[in-house]
């Protein structure tokens, strides 16, 4: 067991029970006594807390480099363990990133080129009646019972089955999928084995989905369009193929069902902005960038590509910089009441999804699950509230959001 | 009131197109520009502001004329 945090500002541990539950006040704090935090824990890091140091840093592509995304939680096992849990061949193999989160320019400028059409807001709307279909489904699933878990019932059965559609693999599937993904990235964070052999589940996974659709070619699949890009001419290598199939995977699946997790958790306490996106629907696209900014669920990391000093800060190539955009938009230069969920908020400038050349390229698709998510919960469930407010989970870290969540309603 | 978005800097977040797609428009990428020369009709103006104020990247500014 770690030792509990005494100074935020120079030991922060984002893994700290506290930090994950309820990290408001600790930003809070850090932003304004020493806005660049840093620590030693966990392989050490730095950690902007304002706005506009976040803005600056994620778009200094120069000095802060995306070639590594997380901090590394743990050092790997000798090798002599780690033979018996993964095969040091298959790691090899699938040694290709996931580009373009893990890209820097110029591999980043033509791979986020082939990754944006199908993730623009044309092209997810396609998605909108399928995913609206199976929002009403789960809700029609449970309504009768008079209470679900808001997180593990519907928040993340919606991303991972959405997902598995674009990519055009058996949405029957998806339990598989979301437990890798959490495997990978939130449970794994701590816990470097089964990160790794996640990882390798999900590659062998999308490999063999690769492998199938090279001798059959699709139409309107995102692994049949990846694999038919060209780069310079040549086709896109099929290394990268995967690891962009990895990256849709993985980050198509934690972060939305985040989002959808804690705007039911803010909807269940607040029945003032829930009768108001009954009443008022034209303010739901105004809702759900509120709530992004409100509860944005990821902070990625930056890896130091050169020595350079930021805000007095020194910091070294190979250091982690933890770019904590949940903390820039409650940031009180930027937000007026920062703290205060505004649901129809005018002037929203979040960065959520981040900025610069690596904002998400899936942020309309997590809109518009947001949103049909929302919409198909409220048209069925007006009226709801939290079963029993301490007894929500929340998984941190990197990827923000409630993870057990006992909602309830009707008498 | 005229608009433009400085192309070297829009990322295609869409904010503005969502807020004001009569005065914006996206391509295949989501990269945005202003509709026509981007001069704003006068019922757009309000709508054209709040775009303006909600850019992460700072994209969008009004010529002066």
């Amino acid at each position: 067991m770690a030792d509990a945090v005494k100074d935020w500002t120079e030991d922060y541990d984002i893994f700290d029970k506290d930090y994950i539950r309820n990290p408001f006040p600790i930003w809070d704090e850090v932003r304004e006594q020493c806005p660049v935090a840093r620590t030693d824990r966990w392989g050490g890091s730095f950690m902007p807390t304002r706005y506009e140091d976040l803005f600056n840093i994620a778009r200094d592509i120069e000095h802060f480099s995306s070639r590594d995304v997380l901090v590394s939680a743990v050092m790997p096992p000798p090798d002599a363990e780690r033979e018996e849990v993964v095969d040091e061949e298959l790691i090899a193999q699938y040694n290709v990133g996931a580009p373009p989160i893990t890209s820097d320019p110029p591999v980043h400028t033509w791979a986020r080129k082939i990754l944006l059409p199908p993730f623009s807001a044309n092209a997810v709307a396609k998605y909108e009646p399928e995913t609206r279909e199976l929002c009403a489904d789960l809700v029609e699933g449970f309504i009768a019972n008079g209470r679900a878990d808001g997180a593990a019932d519907y928040a993340q059965q919606i991303p991972p089955r959405v997902i598995a559609s674009m990519l055009g693999i058996p949405k029957e599937e998806a339990p598989m999928f979301t437990e890798w993904v959490r495997g990978f990235l939130e449970l794994g964070l701590t816990n470097p084995e089964l990160r790794e052999q996640s990882a390798m589940n999900i590659f062998q996974y999308m490999n063999e989905r690769i492998q199938e659709r090279k001798a059959n070619l699709q139409e309107g699949d995102l692994v049949s369009y990846l694999l038919q890009q060209k780069v310079d001419g040549e086709p896109v290598p099929e290394g990268h193929v995967l690891g962009t199939c990895f990256l849709l995977m993985v980050a198509g699946i934690d972060t939305t069902w985040s989002s959808i997790g804690s705007s039911l958790w803010h909807l269940a306490q607040h029945p003032e902005d829930r009768k108001r996106l009954i009443n008022e629907p034209e303010i739901m696209p105004l809702a759900i960038e509120e709530l992004l900014r409100a509860y944005s669920p990821v902070t990625m990391a930056r890896y130091v590509a050169e020595d350079t000093e930021y805000a007095g800060c020194p910091m070294h190539e190979g250091d982690k910089v933890l770019m904590n955009f949940p903390a820039a938009n409650r940031d009180p230069r930027m937000f007026e009441n920062p703290d205060e969920v505004i649901i129809d908020r005018p002037k929203n400038p979040h960065i959520a999804f981040g900025v610069g050349i690596h904002r998400c390229a899936g942020s309309n698709l997590a809109r518009m699950e947001m949103r049909v998510s929302i919409e198909e919960w409220l048209k069925r469930i007006p009226d709801f509230r939290l079963e029993d407010p301490g007894a929500v989970t929340w998984a941190g870290g990197q990827v923000r959001g409630p993870r057990q969540m006992g909602l309830v309603w009707g008498s | 009131m005229k608009v433009k978005v400085d192309s070297e800097k829009c990322q295609g977040h869409n904010r503005c197109y969502a807020l004001a797609p009569g005065v914006f428009k996206v391509d295949d990428y989501g990269y945005a520009t202003a509709r026509g020369d981007g001069t704003v009709p006068k019922d757009l103006e309000e709508k054209a502001k709040l775009a303006i104020e909600n850019c992460p990247e700072r994209a969008i500014f009004v010529v002066e004329e």
